[in-house]
């Protein structure tokens, strides 16, 4: 007889959280593999165009550093949120209004004021249209206990349509032949570029700090260990008289607010007008769950899994390009890594037997 | 003016439908202390096996049937990682609807732009629909709708009424005490979220062989979420998920009711989703400690711990 015997684990080691995690994805993988296949792709060459569109050429590896931009700010603060069991799914449309707050800064004041006094106030308008959205369904959870999932959730497709209700009504542009954008922002606008790419230095300089210092922040301050606390045992935090409202809010409102600078950075780095809602964000703050998962909810990790899964991006457009298949692959990959991550986490914590005759 | 009314009941029970039988899929799965936030994804899942299968074989039944398998197929990823390894629900969940929406564009790619030369249609039922007015609201619906009418009576039956039931709500509230009366909770929860599964799939395939007949990416359009939140609404009481997914089905008409006036058709479609944070609004105002929710919803459970 075959029995299976799970006990936790006493210890756990650095090591072993790290090659689980490489196991994880290993595994996640080669079950992608499986997936192409029964899609009538072939997975070797498929894994070769993503990863050599990506990581295999200068320009690829550059494209994926202005990628990981968004995915390091935003999966930065979902890392914060996460670890207090709050879950924002609605990174996506935090975004979406701070680049909203941010365009009709720049749109506005633009023209009148030089560059560096413009800039910051764009990404600061950014990071309020982000913290303002994101403060939405703390409020609704802690004051009428509505599921945060759901409302995030709801959130998004709500933003996204106030948005497309902009571009094509008050914020259309008359010099747009017709398609619904935004005027251009001024040149003072306009973030500058790491020559021969569309790096936009301002931003991915933001997030890099951001994380940092976010990482101070849940390590080694007070309000971190709060957060943890509430995150861990939030009966304990009850009795250690932890104020379970102020700091869910002021944890949505870095959450939302650093995907608003995302947002700030997409508009005024890459695109310099407001357009559809999927051409400002392709999945971001949908992605940036898994990067914030796989970073094990700690900021700084989360440099190295926003480069990892935006060269995913970056390489999933290569392959629709080169293999004609749908957007959607870039979802089969994220949903399937994420289910093997949070399936390696299990043998992370767990120690698990398998024993051969009587059970002892 | 009758045949306006007619049409506007009639659409607002067509578009309430696949709502209803996420809902009650959703509502076992829960009550026996699984919360599956994957339903979209199943629901797309479903949507696009019902399509491809009715797209080659002729017959939307059998697209239906396999829809159902797929569905009860890919949602044992989430019971295995909420039951056998006691992973994060909500995140297990997200990573299901993410991989249920990637497989559906990507099986159901080479067949957007082609629609079904059959669908399931309208099932008069002989004599009932002659009924005025009554007759064509209630009798002349698609099966559809007749099918998740008679899932969410009997699905109430069984979860009030029956042992099957009991054992379902049992390892919902107190899975420890369940299981010291010698009931296998880790099997009750797996078959519970694979029925959900199964449930959630019919309502795709409700959505690409009766409601539409072709395939579009993202046609599910957030209603696996509308459902999580019907399944609170309804205080996991099928009964009463019935009159919030018609309640629901009314928005989604109201929609194109409203377009002529001239509103705008991007603050239309805002509608659903506010009127879904709006219902979990008075919800929350009504009883802010929800007390019908099962106890142990979303916790999970290991044999032998205490």
């Amino acid at each position: 007889m075959l029995h299976v015997n799970v006990s936790n684990r006493e210890q756990i080691s650095a090591l072993g959280t790290f090659l689980t995690l490489v196991l994880a994805l290993a595994a996640g993988m080669v079950a992608i593999g499986l997936l192409f296949i029964i899609s009538g792709v072939n997975p070797f060459f498929a894994f070769k165009k993503i990863f050599s569109g990506s990581f295999g050429s200068l320009y690829g590896f550059k494209e994926t550093i202005t990628k990981a931009i968004p995915l390091i700010l935003i999966g930065g603060g979902l890392a914060l949120v996460f670890k207090a069991k709050f879950w924002n799914i609605g990174a996506e449309s935090q975004l979406l209004m701070g680049a909203i707050f941010g365009t009709w800064v720049g749109l506005n004041w633009g023209p009148a004021l030089p560059a560096p006094v413009i800039v910051p106030l764009m990404f600061l308008a950014g990071f309020l249209g982000g913290a303002f959205w994101g403060l939405i369904p703390a409020i609704l959870k802690l004051r009428y206990s509505i599921n945060e999932v759901i409302s995030t959730l709801m959130l998004n497709y709500i933003c996204a349509e106030f948005l497309t209700l902009l571009i094509v009504g008050p914020w259309k542009s008359p010099k747009k032949f017709g398609f619904p954008y935004t005027d251009d922002l001024p040149e003072s606008a306009i973030l500058s570029l790491l020559p021969g790419s569309r790096i936009h230095t301002a931003t991915l300089i933001v997030a890099v700090v951001a994380v940092v210092v976010l990482t101070i922040v849940i390590y080694k301050t007070r309000f971190g260990y709060e957060v943890r606390v509430i995150g861990e045992n939030p009966d304990a935090a009850r009795y250690a008289g932890i104020d379970f409202s102020r700091t869910t809010m002021l944890i949505m409102v870095i959450s939302g607010g650093m995907a608003g600078l995302a947002g700030v950075g997409e508009v005024a780095g890459i695109h310099h007008y407001l357009s559809y809602p999927d051409a400002i964000s392709s999945g971001y703050g949908f992605t940036a769950i898994i990067v914030a998962w796989l970073a094990k909810l700690n900021p700084v990790y989360v440099i190295f899994s926003g480069i990892f899964f935006a060269g995913i991006l970056v390489g999933g457009d290569a392959i629709q390009i080169s293999l004609g298949l749908p957007a959607a692959t870039v979802a089969v990959f994220n949903g399937t890594l994420l289910i093997f991550l949070i399936m390696g986490d299990f043998f992370t914590k767990n120690k698990v037997c398998i024993q051969v005759g009587e059970r002892a | 003016m009758e045949e306006i009314i007619i049409s506007v009941v009639q659409r607002t029970l067509v578009a309430g439908t696949p709502l209803l039988l996420g809902t009650v899929g959703e509502i076992i799965s829960e009550r026996s202390g699984i919360l599956n936030l994957g339903v979209e994804g199943v629901m797309a899942v479903g949507a696009v096996t019902a399509f491809i299968v009715t797209h080659h074989t002729g017959n939307p039944w059998l697209g239906f049937c396999a829809a159902i398998l797929a569905g009860m197929l890919i949602s044992v990823i989430h019971a295995f990682a909420s039951v056998s390894l006691q992973s994060n629900q909500v995140v297990s969940g997200l990573a299901l609807t993410m991989l249920g929406l990637g497989m559906a564009g990507l099986l159901g790619k080479p067949y957007v732009g082609k629609p079904l030369a059959v669908k399931i249609n309208a099932m008069p039922i002989p004599y009932l629909s002659d009924i005025p007015i009554v007759g064509p609201v209630l009798f002349n619906q698609s099966p559809f709708f007749y099918l998740a009418i008679l899932l969410a009576i009997g699905v109430w039956f069984m979860l009030d009424y029956t042992l099957l039931g009991i054992r379902i709500r049992s390892a919902g509230e107190n899975p420890k005490a369940t299981e010291t009366q010698g009931v296998n909770v880790s099997l009750i929860r797996y078959l519970s979220v694979i029925a959900g599964g199964g449930f959630s799939a019919m309502a795709g395939a409700h959505l690409s062989t009766s409601y539409s007949k072709s395939w579009i990416e993202g046609m599910t359009a957030g209603r696996g979420w509308i459902v999580i939140a019907l399944t609170i609404f309804a205080l996991w009481n099928p009964m009463r998920a019935v009159v919030g997914a018609f309640l629901f089905g009314g928005i989604f008409v109201l929609q194109y009711m409203l377009q002529p006036l001239g509103i705008s058709p991007n603050f239309l479609a805002m509608l659903p989703y506010l009127a879904t944070l709006l219902v979990l609004l008075v919800g929350g105002l009504r009883d802010s400690r929800r007390l019908n929710a099962p106890a142990m919803l979303a916790e999970p459970y290991r044999r032998g711990e205490r």
